[in-house]
């Protein structure tokens, strides 16, 4: 075995994560809060402008009354990218789980998850956390913590499409699922596309999209074409910040893809609130 | 830009027009998903409700727990149309005022207009600038629920949309 592997502690794991947690929810994204104040200044309707004006005010006080953005700080969801050459000492995944419980007390953050979902009796803590692995080279662990809210969860829909549904039929489903959605998921939302793989994969590269920055685009022009279609046909529909109506419907639609099967065409609409929080660290 | 008053009487319902701006003080009660089911479940059992429902204010929310020196963490709205399934009951029962996000179904706004009830919007996502206009919070009801039991509420200037007026228009059309 090589003696070149970096070996890192499990506590150090859940300390990070708890301390992303509270950034995560209380303190919004720089991209997110500059692209809410440059809706502000493009809307018309004056209840839109003080919608966002009083969601922007909001990222204010959270940030400096260190109170969370919105009272569903969410159901974590952590996507770890662990270094080959970096052998982590315990248990990893119970330590991601120790890192939620620590953020979620220190936070005095909501704890909103049940144990059985029909039983719904309350955990107590906010664990656990929903965990994607990946393995990436180097000897670094990269953590990216993304709690979601229900509001915008509820609101987010899979369908296994046709190959002859094409990309027709994929701009149907998007628009449906954003007009279904109307004011619950707290718009402006961002909306988190996935295409192609199978019907889990469709839906994880959905979540992935949503960690994007706003104001970026997919690598490919066709796909990047495509997003910014689809963002103005949201945009046109007028739901608006809070739903009252409006230009801002949505910050951002962003699409990920992935090869797929000759048979399917699986699309995911993953769609998050006006905050859409993450944060990342790497250790 | 009107300031309200919780509880409402109808006369001051019936003044506000849908998608108008308001100010609210008073008393509001906190109840979501967990709460209404057991609330709906005493009132089928025709066994009183933990606090008095006739004229007063439901505010759809599951708040943060307070910090130090705090009388509650963030509470902002959740949405409403979860709790369609058992807002008639209680406007039965003399709830006069929802506050969430979100449209209702049309059964809710049916008895809204024949109550002359209303439902309020407060801004999703605001949960911050909603615990700043939260002047007492004190546990009502159903403790062991967590951040979902019933608070009574001490509101000063919250913001709010009229989101359904009384006459059953809808900020949402």
């Amino acid at each position: 075995m090589s003696t070149n592997i970096r070996v890192i502690r499990s506590e150090h794991i859940a300390e990070t994560i708890a301390k992303l947690c509270i950034e995560a929810n209380m303190d919004i994204s720089q991209d997110i809060y500059d692209a809410l104040s440059q809706a502000a200044a493009k809307e018309t309707s004056q209840l839109a402008r003080t919608v966002l004006d009083m969601l922007l005010e909001n990222a204010k006080i959270a940030a400096q009354e260190r109170l969370p953005i919105c009272q569903d700080t969410g159901m974590v969801v952590v996507f770890v990218n662990i270094g080959t050459e970096l052998h982590v000492q315990g248990n990893i995944g119970e330590a991601i789980n120790e890192g939620v419980r620590m953020g979620y007390g220190a936070g005095y953050m909501r704890n909103s998850i049940v144990g059985d979902p029909i039983e719904r009796v309350n955990t107590g803590d906010n664990t656990p956390c929903v965990i994607y692995y990946d393995f990436v080279s180097g000897d670094k662990l990269e953590i990216i913590v993304a709690p979601k809210g229900f509001g915008s969860e509820n609101m987010s829909a899979i369908r296994m499409l046709s190959p002859s549904d094409g990309l027709d039929g994929m701009e149907r489903f998007i628009l449906e699922t954003v007009r279904n959605a109307g004011a619950n998921p707290c718009p402006p939302v961002i909306v988190g596309v996935g295409v192609g793989g199978t019907m889990d994969k469709a839906a994880v590269l959905s979540k992935q999209a949503l960690l994007r920055k706003i104001g970026t685009s997919h690598p490919e022009p066709f796909w990047a074409n495509f997003e910014s279609r689809l963002l103005i046909l949201v945009n046109d529909m007028g739901i608006g910040p809070a739903g009252f109506g409006g230009k801002t419907t949505s910050l951002g639609v962003h699409i990920n893809t992935y090869p797929t099967h000759i048979a399917g065409l699986p699309v995911a609409v993953n769609i998050g609130c006006h905050a859409t929080r993450h944060k990342s660290a790497v250790i | 830009m009107t300031t309200i008053t919780s509880p409402l009487t109808d006369e001051s319902i019936r003044k506000l027009v849908a998608g108008e701006l308001v100010l609210l003080n008073g008393i509001v009660y906190t109840g979501r998903d967990a709460a209404h089911k057991r609330m709906v479940e005493l009132l089928d059992a025709g066994i009183a409700l933990p606090f008095d429902a006739d004229s007063q204010t439901i505010y759809y929310t599951g708040p943060c727990p307070a910090p130090p020196g705090r009388v509650i963490g963030s509470a902002g709205p959740t949405t409403s149309l979860r709790m369609d399934a058992y807002s008639l009951p209680l406007i039965e029962a003399g709830l006069k005022v929802m506050i969430g996000k979100g449209s209702r179904n049309e059964a809710v706004v049916d008895a809204i207009k024949e109550y002359c009830g209303l439902y309020l919007s407060a801004i999703g996502g605001a949960g911050a600038l909603m615990a700043q206009c939260i002047i007492e919070a004190v546990v009502v009801a159903f403790d062991d629920l967590g951040p979902e039991a019933v608070y009574k509420l001490k509101v000063r200037e919250m913001p709010l949309v009229v989101a359904i007026d009384y006459k059953g228009n809808s900020v949402y059309n």
